[in-house]
């Protein structure tokens, strides 16, 4: 496998398509390992990957953990409390430090948009953005692309619809970028005081690289009419603080509305697939028996980020010569 | 001692404000300008310091209405020193300082200490702008008869939007009694709260908070609005929306006595600098030194901006010139601290505009010194006989590429590091003593 020709893996919006598919199909591969008795492979035996996470997480946190150690790799995770942010210790003296220590890699996540960019601009480690405020969490993003195409065995022309809180949704971003890249038509659905302005591009076409406006979607604010016909269906957690915001009447009216229930998930495309990023609020965004359902793949999306994370950090840092 | 005269040679002699533009030699004695040889006066007498200026523009000092010196309270960020000697490097002779220092300059001994750091350290003059409100804190009203007899020249709380619409509706109807003009900071604190850049697309792709162009046009709206009311003098810093400049243009066809200033970096850069578009290259996205409030618009608002200029709405270009220490901007784009150091970058941002053919260069030289004198009622900004010896010469086909490092400026935040701006500072006078001189041509020049 040849390697990933870029050190930082920041966003899904300078990914070229070739680019996404390599590393779904590393990923491929990887699952493939982690369906063996024993999970773990040398190739990034002697690496140093740093977790540094400036915000809680538990999938993503433990998943990029999980991905490095199946690799062989060493592993630190930080948290800001208990580490030396405590004592305002300056994002860019910290990246330093972890160089310093002989990191090769750091995951960063971090509460402020654009954060990893600061951490990377101020590194010769790698930076991997593991979220960082409404911007961008493009792992999340290939494991979304992975489970879609693991399903449904591509990804170009499909139909994928994105309801709820898009406006706060680094998820929701990178997978846009990730979607839109790989051929397939996103439509977002939320009240526009939960969408961002999406503009009407530059006229450059779908995808362009002027890094001043999201590529194009359709925005539907109705939920029934926006998952008409569409292959995949996939609900945004709803954060509470938005009610008390001013941004939504109630969550009541929001549940009404938005939900993604049964009756809902019937107007799209038969045997549509139903997505999640987690952590869910069940009874909220989507319904409890959709989100166990059948058409269900969100426990799988947990186990495909660890696949995409090992294969992510294998493609910058395995050098090809790692055995599988 | 310097030479108390000096004949500026051979050099395109631009005074928008008397309608000169010629060819000839400017002689400047005791601190005044005496006057445009053969046209105002006879042929120097005796020994007179010579600055050849074949190629280059005389004009009048710069008059900057609004910067940010930060003394006192913040002296690692700017000095009365460092900044003004920014300022006779950017051109600029006479510079107003904000009132937003710690302590604010909201009484007497405050202005008095400003003034008192700036004849004994600064290299140009400081004219201190007074506080609206006691602390800044947007309440009641300063002592504004203290303050004018102090000698501000204008009231702002600028840094802090003035939230009650009463106390503005008070501080114009109060300040008629001297004449001087308000120049609130335009912005709903409502709807930018939190906001980090321009609202829109850009914003979208970064999943940053913006901050919409309604909330300045909304106020902009409300203060002209009490300014016809009142009778009151309005001056609205850093107009940044094409809405405000509808309301201001509007506004002034009515007759309300309202000017207004702009930016020269809002004026050349849109909010596409903070995903990281330049001129040229590509910068890295986030880059704080793009956070600036106003925040950088739209390009459909910059070139509202420019046509506000050609057709009079915008009344003086100003810096805002807002210098921070590295601290303040090396962090999270939410973190970092609004402002551009702006002094040192002004004209070759401006002079870009002119050599893109956007506006000419005796607008852009008439926006950075009558313009801001009418609407201040400011003595300075001309070439007069008589008149204070404050005089620029630039190279107006100068280019040059920013190096913060440079800077005599604490502040080294600029967006424009690392690109070329056209024309440069060759040699500042302020009242008939060099204060600034480019070392390149200083050495190239004979004595």
């Amino acid at each position: 496998m040849a390697g990933l020709k870029r050190r930082h893996v920041l966003d899904l919006d300078d990914f070229s398509p070739a680019e996404i598919t390599q590393v779904l199909d590393a990923a491929r591969e990887m699952k493939e390992v982690l369906a063996r008795p024993i999970k773990r492979v040398p190739a990034l035996r002697g690496k140093t990957v740093v977790n540094m996470f400036y915000e809680a997480s538990t999938r993503t946190r433990v998943s990029f953990e999980l991905a490095a150690k199946n690799l062989s790799a060493d592993v630190v995770n930080v948290t800001a409390s208990g580490s030396s942010v405590e004592k305002g210790e300056s994002i860019v003296d910290t990246m330093k430090t972890f160089e310093a220590l002989g990191a090769d890699t750091v995951v960063i996540r971090h509460a402020q948009s654009g954060v990893p960019y600061l951490a990377a601009a101020h590194t010769s480690s790698s930076v991997i953005n593991a979220g960082d405020g409404w911007h961008a969490h493009p792992t999340q993003a290939l494991l979304d692309l992975f489970t879609i195409r693991e399903h449904i065995g591509h990804l170009d022309g499909l139909s994928v619809v994105i309801v709820g809180d898009v406006l706060h949704s680094r998820v929701a971003r990178s997978d846009i970028w990730g979607l839109v890249k790989m051929g397939a038509r996103v439509t977002l659905c939320a009240p526009h005081s939960l969408l961002p302005d999406v503009g009407d591009g530059c006229g450059d076409g779908p995808i362009c690289t002027c890094g001043t406006h999201l590529p194009r979607v359709r925005v539907e604010p109705d939920a029934d009419r926006a998952v008409e016909g569409a292959d995949v269906v996939m609900a945004l957690r709803m954060q509470k603080e938005r009610q008390s915001g001013g941004l939504l009447p109630s969550l009541r009216e929001y549940v009404r509305r938005y939900q993604i229930t049964q009756a809902r998930v019937a107007r799209a495309k038969p045997g549509a697939l139903v997505m999640h990023p987690g952590p869910m609020n069940e009874g909220i965004e989507i319904a409890p028996d959709v989100a166990h359902g059948a058409q269900s793949v969100i426990e799988q999306q947990v186990t495909n980020g660890v696949a995409v994370r090992m294969a992510l950090l294998y493609l910058l840092h395995g050098e090809g010569d790692g055995a599988l | 001692m310097p030479s108390s005269s000096w004949l500026i040679v051979n050099g395109r002699i631009v005074d928008p404000g008397r309608r000169v533009d010629l060819v000839g030699d400017l002689l400047l004695c005791d601190g005044r300008v005496t006057g445009i040889v053969g046209r105002d006066c006879p042929p120097p007498e005796g020994d007179v310091e010579r600055l050849e200026a074949t190629g280059l523009v005389v004009a009048p000092g710069f008059v900057d209405l609004h910067c940010h010196l930060r003394e006192p309270g913040a002296e690692h960020k700017e000095t009365i020193r460092t900044g003004t000697l920014a300022a006779a490097r950017g051109g600029f002779t006479t510079v107003c300082a904000m009132a937003n220092t710690d302590p604010p300059i909201d009484s007497r001994g405050q202005v008095e200490y400003v003034q008192a750091i700036a004849a004994s350290e600064g290299v140009v003059r400081v004219l201190p702008v007074g506080a609206v409100s006691k602390g800044l804190e947007g309440q009641e009203l300063a002592e504004m008869g203290e303050l004018a007899d102090a000698g501000v020249v204008a009231f702002s709380d600028d840094g802090v939007p003035i939230r009650s619409s009463r106390v503005m509706r008070h501080a114009l109807e109060y300040s008629r009694a001297f004449g001087l003009p308000i120049m609130p900071h335009c912005d709903d604190p409502e709807l930018m709260a939190g906001g980090a850049m321009n609202e829109g697309p850009v914003a979208a792709v970064l999943g940053l908070r913006g901050i919409p162009a309604a909330g300045e046009e909304a106020i902009v709206a409300r203060d002209v609005a009490l300014a016809e009311l009142t009778g009151g003098r309005l001056h609205v810093c850093h107009v940044s929306t094409s809405g405000a400049i509808d309301v201001i243009r509007r506004a002034k066809q009515r007759g309300v006595a309202v000017t207004a200033e702009a930016t020269p970096h809002h004026l050349t850069l849109t909010d596409g600098w903070v995903a990281g578009v330049r001129w040229e290259g590509r910068g890295y996205p986030y880059d704080t030194n793009t956070k600036v409030n106003p925040p950088l618009r739209s390009e459909r608002d910059r070139e509202s901006l420019v046509a506000a200029l050609l057709d009079g709405t915008i009344d003086a270009i100003a810096t805002d010139h807002a210098p921070h220490a590295s601290v303040d901007k090396l962090c999270a784009f939410d973190e970092a601290a609004f402002g551009i150091s702006g002094l040192e970058t002004a004209l070759g941002a401006v002079v870009r505009l002119v050599d893109a053919g956007e506006i000419d260069l005796t607008l852009a030289i008439e926006k950075l010194t009558a313009g801001p004198c009418r609407a201040f009622g400011l003595p300075y900004g001309t070439l007069a006989p008589g008149a204070p010896a404050d005089v620029v010469v630039f190279d107006p086909t100068h280019r040059w590429r920013v190096e913060p490092a440079t800077f005599a400026s604490l502040g080294k935040n600029t967006p424009y590091a690392g690109q070329e701006l056209v024309g440069r500072v060759v040699a500042t006078f302020y009242g008939g003593v060099p204060v600034y001189r480019d070392a390149a041509v200083a050495r190239a020049t004979p004595r």
